[in-house]
């Protein structure tokens, strides 16, 4: 593959802190290969900006692999950039050309509030893990793992929820910030084993409940979270997740 | 201070059965009032914070991420080994315990590895109840593959996720306690100290890294569970937060660290495109199977790799290994592609790469496929086409990885790999309950020494980061713990907290006062290249003594003119890099230390003075069959002691891959 050396012009949020009202800066860089990944370009712009005292922008970012979930920015208005099924670490520069102006902005959503510059608060997610993401079974409860055999269709659906990353690029692509999308696929990767059944409806139930409290958006079957997720999780999980709380609801005893 | 291992006596598969049975234990009501610190949420922090938080003690987690679930341990690929025998072929807890022992070349601890091959299958049965989505064959059982070091089938796997799933299991059952209110998740945190009083760990000092303030956190016990120091090479498949200052202040304090030199070089990874690389990513070794290794024979040969015909062509596995060709072990491939580009031969546009090429398998599964399918006179495009299908089916995800990452199609052209450094065996030295040298601080998962020797067999790590959360230290720590009933809660206003805190406030008072010339990120390349190229896959006497001088230099260089834009109360990245890096600095003296001092060659660590007359490594069973577990005494100043290493159950050979 034929590389090539561009010069780019950056806007990027910066916000000092939470309080701050924050707003664009406009920087030049020059001579970034497009071998370089996203996140290096930033990098090479951070050295520079440390050498002419000033801050360098702050961002999330830890695997550089894909996998951590950590980086969140939302570039030239899409989550993650321009490339499909790929995390901004995974994003190469050759997605871009000599000239190019390019607009890094943090994730945009009330639950997800900016700790400073690209950097978001996601404790959110968290907290919805809190309310019933998991399987109550404590260490060494567990029977012989081949006693339970599970479907392989099923078990392979069920990697596929579970298989999000937890980066926000659904709230993110959304214009109702919804969390449908996170949430499903948790849902769906229990709901969809044997050892999620006993939970299954106090489950739903409390996980959509935190996602209320949190104050994520509706789901209007807008498509923008399944068609930005770097994991290529899919819309099928929200529709699983809105039968089980509908079967939850109607049967609920309380 | 002499070590004491704590071994229990008697027979090799009876010691953990004989500990449990016999070990003090914490009444439910008691434990409510004990409160153990844990540093690093992934696999070893995670599954000891939800396991202790189970147990009812209170629990006070730390991560120096947004979220637990980002711990680097969510990075593994492979999988995780088991001695289950679910594939009725030859498997047993003796079985894996002996691969380990011998994978890492007989300098690792007999009565810890027996004690992890015993609890793996607990492991499995765990991850499984917690709803980890394993790969399962189509009756609904668990799936299984093979893994380097072995001959049987143990490694159980999610498909190139593996790391992820664990630890999401773990993460979720973390969660879990964390709404029931028995453990406190402080994430954004960083350790930057532990506080002992009367010799015993009593808390730890902590950053909070949004507000920049100084946090006083007590406990009964801390755990460290906070990885390894791969990024002391700057370059490696390490996360860019992966660091090791919670071990080493623990260092400083009084843990002994353990085997330093003792770390794994991957032999294919995407190699560096140049001085802006900040991280590197693994290929699996599974690609070994089908691709060839090699470089041009002609010194700087800049042409496209499909343009050099196969007389040009130097595959220098297959020529310097006949007998193992390109499935030689790790170090030995490691080393190879290293040796070749360092004489003048690499590729790429760094020349610092050598080709992994599927060519020839392409044609030879295409031939396969055709004759399954009964195809008559096909063509050669044909044969390539049906070729590209099987491989993709057996490697795709690997290969549209490598195709995101260079722009450049594997199915085309070969594959540019070089060794990345990968994984640390060497950690804080820990006894059989995996306490460090300091009385009620503990070490878990990679941050420890205890089960790898000098080199890690695939798909081990997840399974030993696992073992001591889940299955080790639930009952370890009740034996110490048992005797701290009687120990009320310290207050933190305590002497030792505040001397404690001002020693951390004047560090980050001395690191923002330098305000030199250089950005931290320069001098963390420069410690990287000194320890790579000294310290790396082959060390020297000259190489390492010179490489103590430079580390040495570099240091007094950096406490004189890093440069540190920002304040300290507040939201600073390049302060957090900067305390690291300094660490980082310092762990290198210590590495190149330990490895002058070893003077014998054993898994990973190769010192080119001792190798056989066919370039093997050569172990010095008589003189180095210890375990080097170094004491701080002053900045630059350590103090070495031998744990000797007892094999009882295993007969020491040298390791023969001919």
């Amino acid at each position: 593959m034929e590389h090539y050396s561009m010069n780019l012009n950056l806007r990027i949020w910066r916000q000092k802190n939470k309080n701050d009202k924050g707003g664009f800066a406009d920087y030049k860089v020059e001579g970034i290969s497009s071998e370089m990944s996203f996140l290096e370009m930033i990098d090479v712009l951070n050295e520079r900006l440390i050498l002419e005292n000033t801050e360098p922008v702050a961002f999330d970012h830890d695997c550089r692999e894909g996998i951590c979930g950590s980086c969140s920015m939302y570039i030239n208005g899409r989550p993650h950039g321009p490339w499909h099924e790929t995390t901004t670490c995974q994003l190469h520069m050759r997605a871009f050309k000599d000239g190019d102006t390019i607009v890094v902005e943090p994730w945009r959503a009330k639950s997800f509030p900016v700790v400073k510059d690209l950097v978001v608060d996601r404790a959110a997610f968290d907290r919805i893990i809190q309310s019933g993401g998991y399987i109550s079974v404590n260490t060494g409860n567990a029977v012989d793992a081949n006693c339970i055999p599970i479907e392989k269709d099923k078990a392979d659906k069920a990697f596929a929820a579970a298989a999000c990353i937890g980066c926000g690029a659904c709230v993110a692509a959304c214009p109702n910030t919804s969390a449908m999308l996170f949430v499903s696929a948790k849902v769906s990767q229990l709901a969809l084993l044997p050892q999620g059944g006993p939970e299954r409806k106090t489950r739903v139930r409390n996980m959509v409940a935190q996602m209320d409290k949190e104050g994520f958006g509706s789901c209007t079957n807008i498509g923008a979270c399944e068609a930005e997720c770097p994991k290529g999780i899919s819309l099928e999980n929200i529709a699983r997740m809105n039968r089980e709380f509908t079967i939850a609801s109607l049967l609920s005893e309380d | 201070m002499a070590l004491n291992s704590k071994i229990p006596t008697g027979e090799l598969d009876k010691k953990w059965e004989e500990y449990k049975g016999h070990v003090k234990l914490v009444n439910p009501s008691n434990k409510r009032k004990l409160e153990i610190i844990i540093v690093g949420t992934g696999l070893a922090g995670a599954s000891a914070a939800a396991s202790l938080g189970e147990l009812g003690y209170k629990v006070k987690a730390f991560c120096f991420q947004d979220s637990p679930r980002r711990a680097h341990s969510i990075a593994a690929q492979g999988g995780i080994n088991a001695a289950k025998n679910y594939q009725n072929d030859g498997d047993s807890v003796y079985r894996l315990f002996y691969d380990t022992i011998k994978g890492g070349d007989y300098r690792a601890r007999e009565s810890n590895v027996h004690r992890l091959a015993e609890v793996s299958v607990n492991i499995i049965d765990q991850c499984v109840a917690q709803g980890v989505p394993f790969a399962r064959e189509y009756g609904g059982l668990l799936s299984n593959r093979s893994f380097g070091g072995t001959q049987v089938q143990r490694t159980f796997y999610a498909a190139g996720q593996t790391g992820q799933q664990l630890l999401l299991g773990a993460y979720s059952a973390l969660e879990r306690q964390v709404a029931l209110g028995n453990v406190t998740m402080y994430a954004r945190h960083e350790m930057l100290d532990v506080v002992t009083i009367e010799g015993k760990a009593r808390g730890i000092i902590a950053r909070n890294l949004v507000s920049g303030e100084l946090e006083r956190h007590f406990g009964h016990a801390v755990l460290l569970c906070s990885g390894g120091y791969g990024n002391v090479f700057y370059l490696s498949t390490n996360a860019m937060g992966s660091n090791v200052t919670a071990a080493w202040k623990a260092h400083k304090k009084g843990a002994y660290f353990a085997n330093p030199c003792f770390t794994q070089i991957h032999p294919t990874c995407i190699p560096v495109t140049g001085d802006h690389q900040s991280k590197l990513t693994l290929m699996s070794e599974s690609l070994r199977n089908d691709g060839r290794i090699w470089v041009p024979i002609a010194k700087g040969d800049t042409r496209k790799a499909s343009d050099i015909p196969e007389e040009e062509r130097d595959y220098y596995l297959e020529r310097r290994y006949p007998a193992f060709g390109n499935l030689v072990p790790r170090d030995v491939a490691s080393r190879a592609a290293k040796e070749r580009c360092d004489a003048g031969y690499g590729v790429g546009s760094s020349k610092m790469a050598v080709f992994l090429d599927f060519a020839d398998a392409i044609v030879r599964y295409g031939k396969i496929e055709a004759g399954k399918q009964g195809l008559e006179n096909v063509s050669k495009d044909r044969i390539v086409e049906l070729g590209k299908e099987v491989v993709k089916e057996k490697y795709g995800n690997l290969f549209d990885m490598y195709a995101k990452i260079t722009g450049e199609n594997p199915y085309e052209v070969p594959m540019r790999i070089y060794p990345a450094v990968h994984y640390t065996m060497g950690g804080l030295w820990v006894d059989y309950e995996l306490m460090t040298t300091v009385p009620g601080l503990y070490c878990l998962g990679e941050a420890n020494f205890s089960d790898h020797g000098a080199n890690r067999l695939g798909a081990s790590a997840l399974m030993q980061g696992l073992a001591d959360g889940y299955f080790v230290v639930p009952y370890t720590i009740g034996n110490y713990l048992a005797d701290e009933i009687r120990t009320t809660e310290i207050p933190t206003s305590h002497e030792a907290f505040e001397k404690t805190e001002a020693e951390v406030k004047e560090r980050l008072d001395k690191l923002m006062g330098i305000k030199g010339t250089q950005t931290v990120e320069s001098f963390h390349k420069r410690l990287g290249k000194i320890i790579w190229d000294k310290c790396g896959m082959a060390r020297n006497e000259e190489g390492l003594k010179s490489a103590i001088e430079e580390v040495r230099a570099l240091k007094k260089e950096f406490w004189s003119d890093v440069k540190i834009p920002g304040g300290i109360n507040e939201f600073n990245s390049e302060l957090d890099k900067a305390g690291r890096v300094a660490d980082l600095i310092e762990l290198g003296e210590l590495m190149c230390t330990d490895a002058l001092d070893r003077n014998e060659s054993c898994g990973g660590h190769f010192r080119e003075e001792y190798q056989t007359e066919d370039g093997e490594a050569l172990r010095d069973d008589e003189h180095y069959k210890y375990v080097a577990a170094w004491a701080f005494k002053s900045e630059g100043k350590w103090e070495l002691h031998k744990e000797d290493l007892i094999y009882e159950n295993i007969k020491i050979a040298a390791r023969s891959y001919k």
